[in-house]
């Protein structure tokens, strides 16, 4: 008895350090903190649970812990720009063991299941199999082992909503039966064909809603889980990672100006960039400018707002912006990174990119924050960005992106973009900021350009 | 300690807005760090695996421990990974302050 409150304690002092790990994880002076609070939380409750007494043999788990962390430590330390695939892989193991319990969970109590934990129990197992399918295609498109395009076909939407139709009422029929144990492999089968079906047409600028959805699922999964097992920590645990990929999923989607169903049936963007857009395209002309002369006008700057985009990870030209950045801010120019909420793969992907390069958080600032600077900025600076920039979105409602907010880049007074070609960005959208008048074309690759700009600056005169 | 349904949904309910109300308060700096947090404190799904590993099973003992091992595996990775790499992430988060002087 006393071993059974013991653990009990555990529980409950660890679930107050994951709540208290979130919290202090809100602001960057105390998020490592966080990160301690969140170990010992997990440290204390798998403690707990080895001293339960129902458990007869240690062998398996030992080897299990110890093969899970050798995995574990290197998915640890992968290089920064691969985080979002990192991301996606753990919400794939996340919904593995989910999914595993789940099944034999079922397994063990079958023929004889409640129909309330029937219920949870296909919920656990449904939810946890199209994640892990789900989150394992996610990866391979962000690793590139996958194509990044998206990939419809006619009807494609009546097949993964008819899927997914099928599987509930699989686990309807279960719910009322619980003995059909042939029934059982169905409710894991068709999610795990689903989860698949889900992301062939998702494009890698849709990842960042998707991933957080997916964050989303798993959290949910692991809450049901906690329903099966009548574990009100596991039920904490999975309510907070659900709710935390929920708000996420909803960021994103505002950020775009898209529904969930917009960016899970909508697949735009493949087949848009068509005659009339590359039409004009040629009859318009834009300005371009060299190394020398960017760097001159941007030592006559005072303030300057970079701008950085999914094409600079591609680019890997963080550490050159950094250079770029230190060497702008000796001359006492004011320099601020304007960062959009779906820039990147993942939420917060920038964030991450710049700080390891070891640029100051304080001056990075999210959409609202510069959008209200742009009219004092002197040059705003365009690094592999394209259409979170494109002003058709607040101006042209015939425009696909209409609507979907963006950084009032044209509001600065000069305006440069370091891009590889005229080609058009992700959307397939042309983007009329690269035609007016204050706008000047830096073409190549962002890190050779950025760092032709540093030598310009530092050979330069003051 | 035995759990009734509406124990638990309430549990759950409550969970929920405290989530909502914590993560809200998340800077969008952090986001990044923020997901691969939550997702090793999900991992704590562990606890259900070790028990379903660990425990004496009258039928199917060998699907149960089977699965329940390779769970412990996916969760543990998850745990130690996500841990160490939230860290990492946040250790590089430097205020400008004492860099430039």
């Amino acid at each position: 008895m006393p071993t059974e409150h013991l653990i009990e304690a555990t529980y409950l002092i660890a679930t107050a350090l994951f709540i208290l790990s979130l919290k202090w994880l809100g602001s960057p002076t105390t998020a490592r903190r966080g990160v301690f609070a969140g170990e010992i939380g997990m440290l204390l409750a798998v403690g707990g649970t080895l001293m339960y007494q129902g458990i007869v043999e240690y062998k398996w788990i030992a080897i299990a812990l110890v093969l899970g962390s050798i995995i574990g430590v290197p998915l640890g330390k992968v290089a920064m720009t691969a985080v979002p695939q990192r991301t996606a892989l753990s919400h794939a193991f996340g919904a593995l063991c989910v999914t595993l319990v789940g099944t034999a969970e079922y397994y063990l109590r079958a023929p004889d299941v409640p129909p309330f934990m029937m219920g949870v129990l296909s919920m656990e197992v449904i939810l946890g199999s199209l994640t892990f399918t789900g989150s394992l295609m996610a990866a391979g498109k962000l690793q590139e082992i996958l194509p990044q395009r998206p990939i419809t076909y006619k009807g494609q939407n009546v097949v993964n909503l008819g899927l997914l139709a099928l599987a509930v009422v699989v686990a309807a029929a279960l719910v009322r039966h619980p003995e059909k144990m042939q029934l059982f492999p169905v409710i894991v089968g068709i999610p795990l064909v689903f989860g698949v079906m889900m992301i062939i047409p998702i494009g890698g600028a849709d990842m960042p809603t998707v991933i957080s959805l997916l964050n989303s699922y798993a959290g949910l999964s692991a809450a049901a889980m906690g329903f099966v097992l009548q574990s009100k920590l596991l039920i904490i645990a999975g309510a907070l990672d659900g709710a935390s990929g929920f708000i996420l999923s909803v960021n994103m989607s505002k950020a775009m100006n898209r529904s969930f169903t917009n960016v899970l049936f909508g697949a735009f963007g493949q087949e848009q960039a068509s005659g009339a857009g590359l039409g004009s395209a040629q009859a318009r002309s834009v300005r371009s400018a060299t190394p020398e002369e960017a760097a001159a006008i941007l030592a006559a700057a005072n303030k300057v707002v970079i701008v950085p985009g999914y094409g600079m990870a591609v680019a890997q030209a963080q550490h050159k912006v950094r250079e770029l950045y230190d060497a702008l801010t000796k001359r006492g120019i004011d320099v601020r990174f304007g960062i959009h909420p779906v820039a990147g793969r993942m939420p917060g992907h920038m964030n991450v990119l710049l700080a390891e390069a070891d640029i100051p958080y304080d001056k990075l600032l999210d959409m609202d924050e510069i959008n209200c600077e742009f009219p004092q900025t002197d040059v705003a600076l365009i690094i592999g960005a394209n259409d979170v920039t494109n002003p058709a979105a607040r101006s042209d409602h015939a425009s696909p992106i209409f609507g979907m907010p963006i950084l009032d880049v044209d509001k600065a007074r000069t305006v440069m973009v370091i891009k590889r070609s005229m080609g058009a960005g992700f959307a397939g959208i042309e983007n009329p900021l690269y035609y007016l008048d204050k706008t000047l074309m830096l073409f190549g690759d962002a890190k050779n350009f950025a760092g032709a700009i540093v030598r310009e600056l530092a050979g330069g005169r003051e | 300690m035995k759990l009734d349904l509406l124990t638990s949904l309430y549990v759950f309910m409550l969970a929920a807005f405290i989530g909502f109300e914590v993560i809200r308060r998340v800077s969008p700096l952090l986001h990044t760090p923020l997901m691969s947090l939550t997702n090793a404190l999900d991992a704590i799904a562990v606890v259900g695996a070790i028990i379903l590993a660990g425990e004496s099973h009258e039928h199917r003992a060998l699907l149960a421990k089977v699965l329940g091992t390779i769970a412990i595996v996916a969760a543990t990775s998850n745990i130690v990974g996500g841990f160490l790499i939230t860290d990492r992430m946040l250790r590089m988060f430097k205020a400008s302050g004492p860099r430039k002087q």
